[in-house]
């Protein structure tokens, strides 16, 4: 395997680690607006999140930060040809983190209810606007011969990225409400159990339907058609399993189940993408690839063993941080956030 | 108007507005681990009230400090496309190294710091502050590891017109940054103690928590003093580094037009006439430039003449016929020497504040007290003005030397994008300046009052047979 490959692989792992640490936050975030039957509900919630969204966010900074390094072509092509969508996602996410430390920091109810607006759109774009990168990257996008993306408004906005964000916020609120379901007592847990459970279908009925049009406007089952298939039955499977799980009380499973289901769809892209890191809709000599649009051998060798490195670490103390604060979040006690 | 020069307006706004929460997150990060060691040494719980006060404003400022250096990530790639695609090799490195290394270090300690309080042993919990400090230099330490690439570049060689790594360790020992990153982190030092020292004068001034804010105060004086003193002689190092590497821009941070006689005289203030390329009127030091540049009293500095001459010879065939080296001179003369008034007058009250304290008579001094509270803004202005000098001084390159700023922008990306972005940062940076100060009035405020602390004990472990 080349380092190049190594490199997608890594930056993969990055990404479908993000939607499955932030797709729970986002998730709790999303359902805040309407799980929660008043403010002190609310804020029960948003402090099971507390300690790690802003963790969770760099695994996003980090993978934009690994395409710069590994791939500068992708990480040019893709930044400059999606800037509307990203100038939202810098702007939603600006809003999100700010409003976290800023909820309580007046005992106004005005107050509080303007920020966790913020809160709701700020969890709710970000999954939404990355899915439809996502998924409109797959499909392909006007890519010049000199490596140059200029998108119109149908080739990023259209039905099947439209429907590939919108799965994707699905799923992200679905593991939310899971993860609510484990880190509450009382009435919440049971609440978002119930309601998870009844979304169980829509994300089912929203995964079909994006399969269905995987099949007719991208590429992704003739390249790959084993494995996507072999993916797909094991999303069923996650999402299945969830539904039992959360029937069954078993929450750290139903929780493990969700957060499958997010990192195969995510997978999926990838490995439907591979060895194209963009596709484009012009010519199929206009792709770029892990190839052409790769830094040099020298380069890749030492961010190799930076990661190697560091790696380690990371996940070392992330793990330790959701050891520190495995406990349910009550109302009882004092909610710092 | 053009592209470059709108990405260039919104380099300059989101760069400027970010680099004022960073130095007071630096600063006070390492402050609040300073006082909170104290707490655990001294068992004395006022050190304990104190990282709690400081630690609220701190986190006010982080918020908005990280939100807006993640657009700081993305912006090389939204508007920069062709910067990124010609140095990414080498300059993404860095960047994903600070992501890696730094950030999710400061987050989730800063997250186990936070919540806590009551949840983890002491030791622990003193630890998580000093891995946020850390985090917050090493962070400061990979971005200047970018940054110094722009200004000197090593460890590269061009193949297929990019700019490709292939000595990872120059980059780290380049000189450029050995030189920048002890000036950065001792000014962030320096915001971080005039912010307390201010603050504590004003609540000295009104008489209230006395013993509290003198003890806050005494911190800060000293760290102030260690700070501006380092950031002087780290200055003075950066700035001799700087006749060296990038004579160009010390000429115009210096006024010099024509070479300068032997010894050269420094230029303390100046109308500069750019259009006829001579200073209208000077105010001259004789000596002080060579010593300043050489540390000997002779030996003499290259004009902005003669440098665009020599510029020519050498880049030329990189960038075409009849470019125009010379900065914007006024800019960067006016930068440096703002700095360095700013800079000066930081040693200077730290020190003033250093006698007084120890003859006693700091709580009496009420004139001295009242300048430190509008001296809260002299870190900022010496920060700004240094990143002016430093950024605006390098013009027209983007990479030193290798790509203008004309060649480095998104080719894909038009006038109207760029402004409608200008206009949606300026909208909610404004906003975020607005509730953050507001907080911050309102917590100092409200000062160290009793927040409730938790008793931790009624949550239930899931995974544990009673979570159940």
């Amino acid at each position: 395997m080349e380092l190049s490959e190594i490199w997608f692989v890594l930056i993969s792992v990055l990404f479908i680690g993000f939607f499955f640490l932030e797709g729970f936050d986002f998730g709790v975030g999303m359902s805040t607006r309407f799980l929660a039957r008043d403010q002190k509900e609310r804020t029960v919630m948003v402090n099971t999140i507390g300690p790690f969204w802003d963790a969770n966010e760099v695994w996003l900074i980090t993978g934009a930060g690994a395409i710069f390094a590994a791939f500068p072509n992708w990480y040019a092509t893709m930044f400059s040809g999606y800037y509307l969508l990203m100038l939202a996602v810098l702007l939603s996410l600006i809003g999100r983190g700010v409003a976290f430390e800023f909820r309580r920091k007046v005992e106004d109810t005005r107050w509080t209810n303007t920020w966790d607006w913020v809160i709701f759109f700020g969890s709710l774009l970000p999954p939404f606007l990355l899915g439809v990168l996502f998924t409109s990257m797959l499909k392909g996008v006007p890519i010049h011969e000199d490596m140059n993306m200029e998108a119109g408004f149908s080739d990023v906005i259209n039905i099947y990225s439209i429907w590939g964000g919108f799965t994707i916020t699905l799923l992200c609120l679905l593991h939310g409400l899971t993860f609510l379901s484990l880190k509450t007592e009382g009435e919440i847990r049971q609440r978002s159990a119930a309601l998870a459970k009844k979304l169980v279908l829509a994300v089912f009925g929203s995964l079909v339907v994006f399969v269905g049009l995987s099949s007719f406007m991208t590429d992704i089952f003739e390249v790959r058609p084993i494995l996507e298939l072999i993916i797909v039955v094991l999303i069923v499977l996650a999402i299945g399993l969830s539904y039992y799980f959360i029937s069954n009380k078993r929450e750290g499973m139903a929780f493990t189940m969700t957060g499958l289901g997010i990192v195969l769809t995510v997978s999926s892209i990838f490995v439907g993408l591979f060895p194209r890191v963009m596709v484009s809709s012009l010519n199929k000599a206009f792709d770029l690839t892990v190839y052409n649009a790769s830094s040099g051998a020298y380069s890749l060798k030492i961010m190799t063993i930076v990661a190697a490195t560091i790696l380690p670490f990371v996940l070392g103390y992330t793990i330790y941080s959701y050891y520190v604060f495995r406990k349910r979040v009550s109302d009882k006690e004092h909610l710092t956030y | 108007m053009d592209p470059v020069m709108l990405a260039r307006i919104q380099f300059a706004l989101t760069t400027i507005y970010h680099f004022f929460f960073v130095p007071l997150t630096i600063g006070l990060a390492f402050i609040i681990a300073l006082m909170q060691t104290l707490y655990v040494v001294k068992k004395n719980e006022i050190y304990k009230k104190m990282a709690k006060f400081w630690g609220h404003l701190f986190l006010i400022n982080f918020a908005v400090g990280v939100v807006t250096g993640i657009i700081q990530e993305f912006q090389f790639g939204m508007n920069w496309s062709d910067y990124s695609r010609f140095v990414g090799d080498v300059f993404g490195a860095p960047l994903a190294i600070e992501a890696l290394l730094a950030f999710f270090m400061e987050s989730t300690f800063i997250g186990l710091w936070i919540f806590g309080w009551d949840r983890l042993p002491k030791k622990v919990h003193l630890a998580s502050i000093w891995l946020v400090s850390i985090g917050t230099m090493l962070s400061g330490f990979w971005i200047l590891t970018a940054n110094s690439f722009m200004q000197v570049p090593v460890g590269y060689e061009i193949r297929n017109g990019r700019a490709e790594m292939v000595d990872f360790l120059a980059l780290i020992t380049n000189g450029q940054l050995w030189v920048e990153f002890p000036h950065v982190i001792t000014g962030a030092l320096c915001t971080g103690a005039f912010f307390v020292a201010g603050v504590s004068a004003y609540n000295l001034l009104k008489k209230k928590h006395i013993q509290f804010y003198k003890k806050s105060m005494n911190i800060a004086l000293i760290i102030g003093f260690i700070g501006s003193l380092g950031t002087a002689f780290s200055g003075h190092a950066q700035a001799q580094y700087l006749v060296k590497t990038q004579p160009m821009k010390m000429a115009a941070a210096e006024g010099i037009w024509e070479d300068t006689p032997d010894p050269a005289p420094w230029s303390a203030f100046a109308l500069i006439d750019t259009k006829n390329q001579k200073n209208k009127f000077e105010l001259n030091i004789p000596y002080a430039l060579s010593y300043l540049s050489y540390s000997k009293f002779e030996g003499s500095l290259k004009g902005m003449k003669t440098l665009q001459a020599e510029y020519a010879k050498k880049y030329d065939r990189i960038v075409g016929e009849g470019t125009n080296y010379i900065p914007p001179v006024k800019t960067t003369y006016w930068s440096f020497r703002l700095m360095v008034g700013f800079g000066m007058a930081m040693i200077l009250l730290s020190m003033i504040g250093l006698y007084l304290w120890k003859k006693g008579r700091l709580l009496q001094s009420s004139r001295f007290l009242k300048t430190l509270v509008p001296a809260i803004s002299f870190p900022f202005l010496a920060n700004t003005f240094g990143w002016v000098m430093t950024e605006v001084g390098r013009q027209p390159w983007t990479v030193f030397g290798l790509m203008t700023t004309a060649d480095a922008v998104s080719p894909n990306v038009s006038a109207g994008t760029i402004l409608f972005s200008i206009m949606m940062y300026t909208l909610i940076f404004t906003i975020l300046a607005g509730v953050m100060v507001y907080l911050m009035v309102r917590e100092i405020k409200r000062g160290p009052v009793e927040h409730q602390d938790a008793n931790s004990t009624v949550s239930i472990d899931p995974f544990n047979k009673a979570g159940v």
